[in-house]
């Protein structure tokens, strides 16, 4: 299968027979790429998947975040977007009193959270209140291109479970490109490996393959 | 004598750029980056963003704010130029700006900034536009959504010839020198300036060579960005 990359400005279809979906627009009956990256044109929308570029905050995303401040009512926390994000007491699994945030969360901890909304002035709102957000303890994180974050999970998970398979690793892949690891040192250095390679082949086909045998399936 | 025969000091035609080579993506640690030689121009533009914007005033709660920085190193000339930025090299920096943000799409990233360091390691005249058509390049490697990738090139005249892309002593010593910025795909002007006198005509016949020019150097462009990723792009499974 050869994928068509496209620049930005570009013609990737027209109005007649497509719309125009993510990474691209729309000046009068055509429709050119706004973005470097893959095209895909298969139904009935036409769009461009980002080859590189910034964390692009979405609500539902899970994220891993770097907490950044302790306010008195929430956490201010860094979660690789370019706007910052706040993680409210109403929103964490504890009960949590007033000016007491440092109790639970310290400046600087590593938490797993989901993004609630997002509102127009681009203000993130966080929730730890689901099943695989927590506090990390121990392990490594690890930052990689946003855009590459789909490759790295694979299509229903392939590349994961490949990944965690064969290196007895325990990873989290949160959707703004920052991964969190933790194993035996070999282990984790050669899913590092492993997670590089991908990152710097994402564009390529038949790679959940020779990720498998180089990690010796 | 700048012209003789209809061939120039350094044995081009009129019409004729200079030598161009282009690198998309050498620098790791930006979001996107080029490489450009132009001539004995060398050029490496890098973009990182869009980010938080700093000091919080620049901020523009509608749109993100382009914020090119041109600087020429001190061993770029033949004389040593004094570090820092001076009036030419901000002046260059603002117009950059400007042109790149009638391109890249900014109301998509609202109170932000896009940085574009655009450092000139060696220069030898038209500088501004082998720095624009450089950070043109980053932007696009960095992923940042833009209607066109824009491409710039200068025309001026020399001995009373009007010429495409001129050269060091060219440039020094000529009649005119104009630089322009084009949007390629509808050839919108993104930057104008010039310096020197032409007449109409003139001036007509050199905007037309640097449009010939700018649609030159846009397949370049366009080749150096696919260059990069076509190397991998198709490896056996």
């Amino acid at each position: 299968m050869k994928r068509k990359i496209v620049l930005p400005g570009s013609v990737v279809g027209d109005m007649k027979s497509k719309k125009p979906g993510r990474g691209t627009f729309r000046e009068g009956d055509t429709i050119y790429a706004a973005q470097l990256g893959i095209l895909n044109d298969r139904g009935t929308y036409v769009s461009v998947i980002p080859l590189s570029g910034v964390y692009d905050p979405h609500a539902g995303d899970t994220v891993i975040g770097v907490v950044q401040e302790t306010l008195r009512n929430a956490w201010m926390v860094d979660i690789n977007a370019p706007y910052p994000a706040f993680l409210n007491v109403e929103n964490v699994p504890w009960r949590v009193e007033s000016g007491e945030t440092a109790k639970f969360i310290q400046v600087d901890d590593v938490i797993i959270v989901t993004i609630t909304g997002v509102d127009e002035s681009r203000s993130i709102d966080l929730s730890m209140k689901c099943r695989s957000c927590r506090k990390v303890e121990g392990g490594t994180i690890l930052d990689i291109q946003p855009s590459k974050v789909p490759r790295v999970i694979g299509k229903n998970s392939s590349m994961l479970s490949v990944l965690k398979q064969h290196t007895k690793c325990w990873m989290f892949v949160g959707q703004n490109g920052r991964i969190w690891i933790k194993g035996e040192e070999d282990n984790v250095n050669t899913l590092i490996n492993a997670i590089r390679i991908i990152e710097r082949e994402s564009h390529t086909v038949g790679l959940t393959q020779r990720i498998t045998k180089l990690l010796g399936g | 004598m700048l012209i003789k025969d209809g061939i120039r000091m350094d044995g081009r035609k009129p019409d004729e750029l200079r030598p161009i080579k282009i690198e998309a993506g050498v620098l790791h640690r930006a979001q996107g980056s080029c490489y450009l030689e132009w001539g004995g121009n060398k050029v490496m533009a890098a973009v990182y963003g869009p980010r938080e914007a700093i000091p919080r005033h620049i901020q523009h709660p509608l749109k993100a704010v382009i914020n090119a920085r041109y600087n020429m190193v001190p061993f770029s000339v033949s004389d040593r130029k004094r570090p820092g930025p001076d009036r030419r090299s901000v002046e260059i920096s603002k117009v950059t700006s400007e042109a790149l943000e009638h391109v890249v799409f900014t109301g998509l990233f609202p109170r932000t900034m896009i940085d574009v360091c655009i450092e000139v390691l060696g220069a030898e005249a038209g500088t501004r536009c082998a720095g624009l058509t450089a950070a043109a390049v980053a932007l696009a490697d960095a992923g940042i959504p833009m209607r066109d990738l824009p491409v710039a090139c200068a025309a001026g005249k020399i001995d009373g010839t009007v010429v495409l892309d001129l050269a060091g002593d060219e440039d020094c010593e000529g009649e005119a020198d104009m630089p322009i910025a084009i949007a390629p795909r509808t050839e919108e002007i993104l930057l104008m300036q010039m310096d020197g006198h032409m007449t109409y005509q003139e001036f007509e016949e050199a905007l037309e060579l640097a449009l010939k020019g700018c649609r030159e150097v846009s397949k370049l462009q366009k080749e150096a960005l696919l260059r990069k990723y076509e190397t991998k792009n198709e490896v056996a499974p």
